[in-house]
Order: C-alpha cells, then sequence, then structure tokens
C-alpha cells in the first residue's frame, strides 16, 4: 500500500474541505491522488487492500462530534446520526421496538466485531462486493471497461433482477430494511447546506452511472439518517438468508413494513437487498396485500408476484426461490 | 540385541483389555499401564505454551522482525497461460530502498519462467520496507505472450482442450502427502491411472451380486488458508544460514535449502517456534522460502518473505477436486461383491489428486480395481491437505455404502457391521450409536414442515504411520531439573506438551517441570508433521530417552546406597531399592551427586514390537444431525459425535481439541468452502476471507467426542495420531444426513442452497 497522511476532522467544514474524492474518482485510473472520507474504515481500507483505490489522504471523519446520536421524536421519528455503530443500533431497545425491520437488518449484518467498528454512514456508501468489481485484474463496468465479467462468469451471488448491465448487487443489507422504513439520508452539500434525500434516490443504478452506487460528490458527508415515526398500526420485519449465520453478506434479504387497520392492510413496502445492484422495493407485491389483504395464502402470492419478472443468470437461479422463501416468511412475520 | 518380555496392555477401552506379552529391547522401559493408572498421560493437560498463545506473546515467524532485515514481495501472474517475452526491472533496481530483485525459475533451462497459472509468483523483490517492495513491483513490466488456458477439469480432459504440460511430468510429494506414482503416461492434460493394488476379478464379483450400484460423486477445491500465511525468514551469513519459518517440518526445509544452494546440512539451521496453522501445504521450502534465500543471499540481509492472503489462496496450496465414479456390488446379505473405482481429479500445475486407499483397503471385499488420475489444468498447485486422498475418497465411498444399504433394505449401520472387519470401529459404532441415539433415525423425508432434520453417519480409515528417524535427547542437570531437545516441531498440535507429559511420567514429576526445546534443527533430527506421524514417532523415543538417563542416574545411585542397580525404583520423588525400602534417596539428592553436571540420553524411535495390532488401521466413525430448510436450501449442523481411536491417548484435551478442528473443518469442507475459478479468465475471484466462505463461530454446533483408547502394545508410547483421521469422515456424514434429511441424495459438495433447491427441483 502507499504511503497515505492522516486527517484527523474536528468539524465538518473541516472534513468537507479536506475530502477532494470519493470511491468513484479512483476506480479504473492507473495513479490517482485524492483525500477520501473515512468513517468505521472497514470499506475504505478493504478497496485499499486489494489496489482498487489509492488515496493519498485520509479524511478521518469518526470523531466528529454531534454524529453519534440515536434520538426519537413521536412526531418527527427517528434520527440516527451517521457515525453511530451498527452494535448501538442495535442496543437501542426503541428501535428494536418500534423498527423491529431495522433492528434486525443491523443485527443480522456481518459480525459482532465488525458491527462495533460500523458507522451507518459508510455502511450506507460502502461499494459493492461483487467480486469481479473488487478485483484489480478485472476492468469491468463500473471501473470504466466495458463489460459485466459477472454475466458470462462466475454469477452465483449476483443479481437476479435489473441486471441487464452490471449485474452486482448493492453490498448494505441495512439499506434494505431502511428502504422499506422510507428513510431520507441527510446530506451537507459542499456549501455547507443541508438537503434530506429519500433514501431511494441516494442509491444510484448503474444504467445511471456504473461508476457510482450512490449520489455523493467529493465533499458531501452523510450527517443522518430520519425514518418517519412508527405510528401503532405500523409493524415490520427482516430476513437475511447468507450462506453462513454470520460473517457474511446476504444471498437475499427482505424487508416488510405493513400498517393494518383490522384485518385491512393499509399499506405495504417490502424492500429486496442483494437481488439487483441497488435495494429495491416489490411494488406489484406490496399491492397484493393492500388489495388482498395478509394472509398465507397472500403472502405466498405476494412473494411471487415480486419475483415474476426476475431475469437470474446462470448460476443464480437458486435467488429466486430463496427469495419467494423469504419474502412469504417476512410477511407472515410482520403481523 | 539384548531383549526382554515385558507385559503390556492390549485392547480397547469399554471392552475388554487383556494383557500380552512382548519381547522388546533391553534399552526400553517396562510397559505402561492402562491411561487410568497414568499420572502425567493420558490426562487432560493444560499446553505448556496456552497462556502465550492466549496472550499475544507467543511470536510467530510473521510476527519476527530481525535487524536489517529486508522485506520480500513478490510479482504475480495476470494471465493464466503465457509465455514470457521479457522482464524489465531496470525502474525497480533504481527505486531507492530496493535491494534485491529475483526471478523465480520454473523451467531450468529457460532466462522466465512459463506462467501456467494467474497468479503463479515470477519476481520477488527484497526491500527495506513492504510500501517500497510493493512499489518496486508495480514498476515492474512483464511482457506476456498469451496462450490459451484452461481451468475446468471437464474441459481439460477434452482432446481439444489447451495443455498444460508438453511433456511427462514428475513430482515429488510432500511429507505424508498423497502418494504420487511415477512413470506415469500422459495423454494431453490427463495422467494415470494410478491402479494401487487390484484383486480378484471384477467381472464375477459383479455377477454374484444381487444389487449393483454406479454412482458418480464429486468434491471441489478447497484451500489451505492457513491463519498464519506461508512463508520464511532467510539469515544468511557467511558461517552459515539461519531460516526462522512457518513449517510443518524443520528437517524438511533444512535439507531442501542445503540442497538448492549446495550447502551442507551443518549450515544450515530451521527454527519454527510457534505455527499458525499448517495443513498440509507447509512442508519444505516453498516457492517464498526459496526466494527469501535467494534475495539473502545475494544482499547479506536477512529478508522475510510471507504470502499475502490473496497469494495463499491462490499458490500457497490447496485440496484437489475429484470426480469418482464407484460401482459396487452387495448381496442382499449385505457382503460386498466387487469395487470399480475411477478418480479424475485436478491438483492444478501440481500432481496428487488421487482418492486414496479407502476404497480398496477399508472394507472386506474379495473383488476390487481402481484407475486414479490427475488431470493438469491452469490453476495453482495443490498440496498435501489433511488427509490427502482419503477425504476425497470416503466421500464418495460412504455415501455408496448408504446407497447400497438402502437398496437391500438394511440399516446403514448394520451394512458396515457386516462388511467392516475392524474391532476398533465396531467398538466405536457401539459407543458413538449409544452416545447419539441412533435408534431415533427416521425413514428419509418423514419430516412434513418446510424444515427437515435428518441423521447420518459415516466412517474413516487412515494409517497407522510412524517414522523411525525420531531423535529425541533428554538431559537431567545436577538441580534435578530435566530438559527433553528434538527438531521436532509443534505446529499446533500440542506436541510440545506432550513430550513433557512422557518425561514426567517416567520421572514421576509433574508436566510443568520438564523443559521442552525443540522446531530447532539444532536439536536431534524428527520427521515433519505430517500422515499424523508425529506422535507415534516422537513419543517412545521421549520415553526411551528418559528411561535411559533415568537407568544412568540408578548406576549412580546403586554405588550411593549400595544395591543392585536393577532393585531401584523411582516413585513419588524418592529413589528405593524394591528389595530393602531402607535403601532410598531423594531424586533431589541423587542428582545432585552426579559425577558431571548432567546425564544425557538420545534415542530414537524403534521398530514397532512385534504382535499383532487390534486393527490395522485408525478408525473413526462420526454421526451428523442437521436441519434443512427446504424452501431456502440453508442446512444447520445441529449436532456432530465423532468417535475416535489414536492408540493410547497422551493428552486427552489436546486429542479432542483435533478432533473439533477437524469437524470443523469437515463441516466447512461439506457446506462451505469451493475455490472459484472464472471460467473465462482464469482468476481466482474468492481469494478473500469473505468470499472464500469457511465456517464460522456461529456455524459450529455442539460437538460431542466419544474418545476410544486402543492398546496395541507396539511401543513404549503405543500412541497413535489423531489430526488427520479427525478431518475424513465429516462430509460424508453430513451428506448422509441430508439424504435422510430431505430423501434425495446431494453427490457434491459444497452442498450450497443451490445445490439443496436444484436437489428439490425449486431451481
Ligand atoms: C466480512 C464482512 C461482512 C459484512 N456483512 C455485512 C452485512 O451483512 N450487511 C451489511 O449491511 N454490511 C455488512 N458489512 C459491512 C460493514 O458492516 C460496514 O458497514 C462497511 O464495511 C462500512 O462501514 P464503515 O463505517 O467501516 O465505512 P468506511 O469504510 O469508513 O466508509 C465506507 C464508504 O463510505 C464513505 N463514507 C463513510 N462515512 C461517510 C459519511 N458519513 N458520509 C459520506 N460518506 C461516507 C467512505 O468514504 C467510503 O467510501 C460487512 C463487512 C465485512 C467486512
Amino acid at each position: 500500500m502507499k504511503k497515505i497522511s492522516w486527517f484527523e476532522a474536528t468539524t465538518l467544514e473541516e472534513a468537507q474541505r479536506e475530502a477532494n474524492a470519493t470511491v468513484s474518482d479512483f476506480l479504473g485510473k492507473e495513479k490517482a491522488d485524492g483525500a477520501i472520507i473515512k468513517s468505521g474504515g472497514i470499506d475504505v481500507l478493504d478497496l485499499m487492500k486489494e489496489g482498487l483505490i489509492a488515496p493519498d489522504r485520509i479524511v478521518n471523519m469518526r470523531n466528529i462530534p454531534g454524529l453519534d446520536q440515536i434520538s426519537y421524536d413521536p412526531r418527527k421519528g427517528l434520527e440516527i446520526g451517521a457515525n453511530v455503530t451498527l452494535t448501538e443500533i442495535e442496543n437501542n431497545e426503541g428501535i428494536q421496538i418500534n423498527y423491529l425491520a431495522l433492528h434486525r437488518a443491523v443485527a443480522k449484518a456481518a459480525t459482532p466485531q465488525l458491527r462495533n467498528m460500523s458507522t451507518l454512514g459508510g455502511n450506507l456508501a460502502q461499494r459493492t462486493r461483487c467480486w469481479y468489481f473488487r478485483s484489480i485484474d478485472h476492468p469491468c463496468l463500473r471501473k470504466g471497461g466495458f463489460i459485466c465479467f459477472a454475466k458470462q462468469g462466475e454469477n452465483e451471488y449476483h443479481s437476479i433482477m435489473n441486471n441487464g448491465g452490471c449485474s452486482s448487487v448493492y453490498a448494505s443489507s441495512v439499506a434494505t430494511a431502511l428502504l422499506a422504513l422510507d428513510a431520507q439520508v441527510v446530506i451537507v452539500t459542499k456549501d455547507g447546506a443541508k438537503k434530506q434525500v429519500a433514501i431511494n434516490e441516494f442509491f444510484v443504478p448503474p444504467h445511471v452511472d456504473a461508476s457510482r452506487e450512490n449520489i455523493l460528490k467529493p465533499g458531501e458527508i452523510i450527517t443522518a439518517v430520519t425514518i418517519p415515526p412508527s405510528g401503532r398500526s405500523q409493524k415490520s420485519y427482516y430476513i437475511k438468508e447468507g450462506t453462513r449465520a454470520s460473517f457474511d453478506w446476504a444471498l437475499a434479504d427482505v424487508a416488510v413494513v405493513l400498517e393494518m387497520s383490522g384485518k385491512k392492510c393499509k399499506s405495504a413496502k417490502i424492500a429486496l437487498g442483494a437481488a439487483a445492484p441497488v435495494p429495491l422495493r416489490a411494488e406489484a407485491a406490496e399491492s397484493v396485500l393492500v388489495e388482498e389483504g395478509v394472509s398465507p395464502a397472500t403472502a405466498k402470492k405476494a412473494a411471487d408476484v415480486a419475483m415474476q419478472d426476475a431475469t437470474p443468470l446462470e448460476k443464480n437461479g437458486y435467488k429466486v426461490a430463496i427469495f419467494k422463501a423469504i419474502i412469504k416468511r417476512a410477511i407472515e412475520k410482520t403481523i | 540385541m539384548d531383549t526382554k518380555k515385558i507385559k503390556m496392555p492390549y485392547g480397547i477401552t469399554g471392552e475388554k483389555i487383556q494383557e500380552v506379552e512382548r519381547e522388546v529391547p533391553i534399552t526400553e522401559p517396562d510397559g505402561w499401564p492402562v491411561n487410568a493408572q497414568l499420572k502425567q498421560v493420558g490426562k487432560s493437560i493444560k499446553r505448556l505454551d496456552a497462556e502465550a498463545k492466549v496472550t499475544g506473546a507467543a511470536r510467530y515467524t510473521s510476527d519476527m522482525q530481525l535487524p536489517g532485515m529486508l522485506i520480500g514481495r513478490a510479482l504475480i501472474a495476470t494471465y493464466p497461460s503465457a509465455n514470457i517475452k521479457g522482464i524489465d526491472t531496470s525502474a525497480a533496481e533504481k527505486l531507492p530502498g530496493v535491494y534485491g530483485i529475483h526471478i523465480m525459475k520454473n523451467e531450468d533451462d529457460r532466462e522466465y519462467p512459463i506462467i501456467r497459472y494467474a497468479g503463479q509468483p515470477i519476481v520477488a523483490v527484497a526491500a527495506i520496507n513492504e510500501d517500497i517492495a510493493e512499489e518496486a513491483i508495480d514498476l515492474i513490466k512483464v511482457a506476456y505472450e498469451r496462450k490459451n488456458f484452461v481451468v475446468d477439469i471437464e474441459k481439460a480432459m477434452t482432446p481439444e482442450s489447451p495443455i498444460v504440460y508438453e511433456a511427462a511430468v514428475e513430482q515429488e510429494e510432500s511429507e505424508g502427502g498423497e502418494e504420487i506414482a511415477e512413470g506415469l503416461k500422459l495423454e494431453g492434460n490427463v495422467r494415470g491411472p494410478n491402479q494401487g493394488q487390484p484383486r480378484g476379478e471384477l467381472e464375477a464379483g459383479f455377477a454374484a451380486a444381487d444389487v449393483v450400484l454406479e454412482q458418480t460423486y464429486r468434491t471441489q477445491v478447497q484451500t489451505h488458508n492457513a491463519l498464519e500465511s506461508h512463508g520464511m525468514i532467510v539469515d544468511w551469513r557467511p558461517d552459515g544460514v539461519t531460516i526462522y519459518a512457518s513449517t510443518q517440518g524443520t528437517q524438511g526445509v533444512r535439507d531442501e535449502f542445503a540442497d538448492l544452494f549446495d550447502l551442507p546440512r551443518s549450515k544450515v539451521r530451521v527454527i519454527v517456534e510457534y505455527m499458525g496453522g499448517g495443513f498440509g501445504a507447509k512442508h519444505g521450502l516453498g516457492t517464498y522460502g526459496g526466494a527469501a534465500g535467494h534475495l539473502s543471499k545475494m544482499t547479506g540481509r536477512p529478508v522475510k518473505m510471507m504470502a499475502s492472503r490473496k497469494e495463499e489462496q491462490i499458490s500457497q496450496g490447496n485440496r484437489p477436486n475429484s470426480i469418482q465414479r464407484l460401482k459396487v456390488g452387495v448381496t442382499k446379505k449385505g457382503d460386498l461383491t466387487a469395487i470399480e473405482q475411477e478418480s479424475y481429479g485436478t491438483a492444478g500445475v501440481g500432481l496428487g489428486a488421487g482418492v486414496g486407499g479407502v476404497a480398496q483397503g477399508m472394507y472386506t471385499c474379495p473383488n476390487f480395481r481402481t484407475r486414479q488420475y490427475d488431470v493438469f489444468t491452469h490453476a495453482g498447485p495443490g498440496a498435501a491437505w489433511r488427509a490427502p486422498g482419503a477425504v476425497q475418497g470416503i466421500f464418495g465411498l460412504e455415501q455408496m455404502m448408504d446407497e447400497l444399504a438402502e437398496a437391500i433394505d438394511m440399516d446403514p449401520m448394520a451394512l458396515r457391521e457386516k462388511i467392516d472387519p475392524s474391532r476398533i470401529r465396531k467398538a466405536a459404532r457401539k459407543m458413538g450409536a449409544e452416545r447419539f441415539d441412533w435408534s431415533r433415525r427416521k425413514p428419509k423425508a418423514s419430516d412434513t414442515g418446510p424444515i427437515k432434520k435428518g441423521i447420518g453417519m459415516a466412517q474413516s480409515s487412515w494409517w497407522r504411520i510412524h517414522n523411525l528417524n525420531a531423535t529425541v535427547e533428554v538431559k537431567l542437570l545436577r538441580d534435578g531439573a530435566l530438559e527433553v531437545r528434538s527438531g521436532v516441531q509443534d505446529i499446533g498440535t500440542g506436541t510440545k506438551t506432550i513430550l513433557a507429559q512422557i518425561v514426567a511420567e517416567e520421572f514421576g514429576l509433574q508436566t510443568e517441570d520438564v523443559m521442552v526445546r525443540i522446531g530447532d534443527t539444532l536439536f536431534p533430527d524428527a520427521p515433519g508433521s505430517g500422515g499424523s506421524q508425529v506422535t507415534a514417532s516422537i513419543t517412545p523415543a521421549a520415553r526411551n530417552a528418559a528411561y535411559q538417563v533415568k537407568m544412568k542416574l540408578f548406576d549412580q545411585v546403586a554405588k550411593i546406597l549400595e544395591v543392585d542397580a536393577s532393585t531401584l525404583k523411582l516413585e513419588n520423588g524418592m529413589i528405593f531399592s524394591t528389595k530393602d525400602s531402607s535403601k532410598k534417596i531423594s531424586f533431589q539428592e541423587a542428582s545432585k551427586k552426579l559425577p558431571v553436571s548432567q546425564i544425557t540420553a538420545t534415542e530414537s524411535r524403534t521398530p514397532e514390537y512385534k504382535g499383532d495390532y487390534l486393527h490395522w488401521d485408525l478408525g473413526s466413525v462420526q454421526f451428523a444431525e442437521l436441519s434443512v430448510d427446504t424452501e431456502t436450501g440453508h442446512i444447520h449442523i445441529d449436532k456432530i459425535v465423532a468417535a475416535h481411536s489414536c492408540g493410547r491417548p497422551i493428552n486427552v484435551r489436546q486429542v479432542e481439541s483435533q478432533i473439533n478442528g477437524g469437524v470443523i473443518q469437515g463441516i466447512s469442507y461439506a457446506l462451505y468452502e469451493d475455490r472459484i475459478l472464472d471460467r473465462n479468465t482464469g482468476h481466482m475471484v474468492n481469494h478473500t476471507l469473505d468470499t472464500y466462505k469457511a465456517t464460522y463461530a456461529a456455524d459450529i454446533p455442539e460437538i460431542d467426542i466419544v474418545l476410544l483408547e486402543d492398546y496395541n502394545a507396539k511401543s513404549s508410547t503405543d500412541a497413535y495420531g489423531i489430526g488427520e483421521p479427525a478431518n475424513i469422515a465429516t462430509a460424508a456424514a453430513i451428506a448422509n444426513a441430508v439424504y435422510n434429511a430431505i430423501g434425495v441424495r446431494i453427490r457434491e459438495i459444497p452442498i450450497t442452497p443451490d445445490k439443496v433447491l436444484k436437489a428439490l427441483n425449486q431451481v
């Protein structure tokens, strides 16, 4: 690894002034200099170790005060600072009670040691774990190349939907729960202004720009994630299937958020992770529940509907079966 | 040689233990009773280095820093098959901090290596630190002439496949590795067949069968993935070379290094105090040890060269895969009539991809034939991997036995009862089945919900290997201190501790009273840790040397006490005459009266005593209980019961620890691990620890161990190995349990959700 310098940011302004690059600015370039933001540092370091990025400066935002709080207001909802660790989210009782899907998504991610280090901001902005993307020997679409190696290659862990171009899947499984919970991402822009974007607008699908996976520009920083109040009638659940019980990425994961009024389903949100290059809402499946209510039969129908447009690759057809099983189970578990 | 007749225990605990008479060299001690009557041996004694390991005080090769040491890094091949037209190192040479550059040839008569797999090391650079070494690597330009390649074994077997080697290939097996037959035919990429030892008439055998089944089983390539990667530090000085090595064999490294650099063996010293994982691939010098040697010789400084994680996965060894076809005949009564085996496996650019001798030797069957082929592919070389061959072979054989049992409507255990001549496995089956409660096994696929439970079992066989080239020196000093010295290494298996136990037992002391100095070729030679041979080889030598020291001490004491030395005994710190108990002296006092400051004795392993073994092999029986989620394909292992024998267990906790490790690696092999090479680029895509899936803590079930003591009266300790036997049966037991759970047989590992769902027609 080449020599790096370390900048210890004490304010957001400092961090923004110093950081002049994001991961995509390095990709596919033999020589690129730049300063990159680091919070937990897990993904930054992994990308450096693989030789995919070679920043000359690390801007540590982990110790900027004020970004490590979790607060809940029954009217405004939940706000989680960007530097809050996954472990802190996992241990927060309010989140476990009111946002079970988020609690479960966090608790099933990575390993206890990794969760102690991972921050929410870093988790959302981490890059895909596609093994071609992560390999310097494969100049893929995301790195300015012309092909997706997974298409004709080893694609057992790749996407089964929206995979016409790049067929990677989004790494964060926490994002799946946040998508179903209608979260907003709070970002400070280079000029110091704050903006809130709906999480589905935070993700950038490859057909828009294959070199990036989120909208962050150099010097932009996530300060928090907010989630609307949960209300009494809202219930949620989350299921992740990995090859292993721990230390593993999702083969498939799903978050379900339902608002029930008696037997009627007022609203349904179903988000799928590891299905497509960015987390997806299964809208057709949601309609099934809203129109036909929630029962084992409609849960199964919704799961089938969610997968009806799947376009699995040579080796990942099994993921469709897993999705069907866990979507059905997650719906049943929610109520 | 003078001999004496001694009495020794013979039999299996839990069954009847007899006493047998053995004629042994006069220089060896009397037989030990069974473990229950010993004080240090056969107990669960804490490792001598436990604290050092858990506190991080233990320093491994990768931790070592020597004054003036350079760091070596390697440039690895970008393409899977190529000729190199030129290597331009000029820019790297000019980089300040670079001291040496060495090209890693693989063909004597060529200037540059021939590239036969992506990731093959090409050039090694030594620089003052890792950063500069890596920068130098980036500055080296290699001109490749790319060639077609093949990484898929079945494609490699076709006539139109690109060829890995143009001419016949011979390679030496590593210590304890899968046997490599010499002079076999090479046709395209296929070398063989190795035919083992055929017997009987296959046709007649199949004709005599009521049922003949034929099936193909497949196993994957598994990498070694040792926590401490492969590598060494070579410190070349004018008066001799010192090597700090992460190795399974000090002597092997010394000999290979001396041969390579044409040095007398006396000028090469190899040291390994702590070793961070070795499963068969850490024998000999290895690519990085050799490169470090060249660089140290060139620069006159110590050079450390350790593989990166990626290199560890790609070039430092793996368990070859296998495609095994088995055809077996059985009578309705459960007698095997014929076994025909044909296997193909790839060790990449290496050899040794057979499926071992388990089909040949484990069960009674008059007619047998095997044909085992190696297939070359453009992939990193295979190496011995914890019970090489047997792990693959048992996966096929033990599933086939279950398939036959079902075909003749017999319980799988009952079939083994019929065909297995081993009384040790018979005892293991009995005790294991009780512990596991085999009687609760239900018909296949009986559970009605989506989660289906299943149980299964499988057996294994491994040789009782010992090596006469195992020497130990025992030293008694005037203060009564005892020291054991041997070149043998402790690769985490606990060798250090058992040596102390043996000597402590002989002198009636506590294990921690004995100082053990090993892992250094300054001390007497001993074999490498391979073939599960170390305990069987080194412990009798240690006991015999300790006995000799004791006899020399008794000679001194006899003079002092004015008694005949042969009447003396040492118990609880006192030496006394069995003829006259008033004639006594404490061990401490006696040591003080030594005429010179020390007594030493050096003994080597003696041949096995004459007389029968209980059974020729080391047997195990493992039972698996698991749950299969038929909707997600996920398998959860609920429990493993492992019934094992290893002769006389020396340290029960350490034996259990080996069994735990073997079972865990077996689970990992059955369900998770798989080296994946991209078929279009030839690169390994899952070389990181998160993508190369090995069992993680949360996936490890309860492992319940039934440890048999099997006394064979064959040496002064009567101990055998456990490292490899522990790893053999697990995957087959799991596959059999999966079948019991879902009623569909999956004949290929790893049994991933993909394979389960396909088997259940869900994909
Ligand atoms: C083996 C393994 C398994 C894992 N399994 C899972 C899993 O199952 N599910 C899951 O969700 N995650 C998983 N992870 C991810 C892990 O939990 C971390 O969340 C992730 O690696 C990054 O978090 P970090 O805080 O270390 O980010 P960093 O490495 O510090 O940053 C990641 C990226 O985000 C940028 N960044 C960081 N903070 C901000 C900010 N506030 N604003 C703008 N940009 C920012 C950085 O510049 C960088 O590009 C796993 C990781 C590993 C290594």
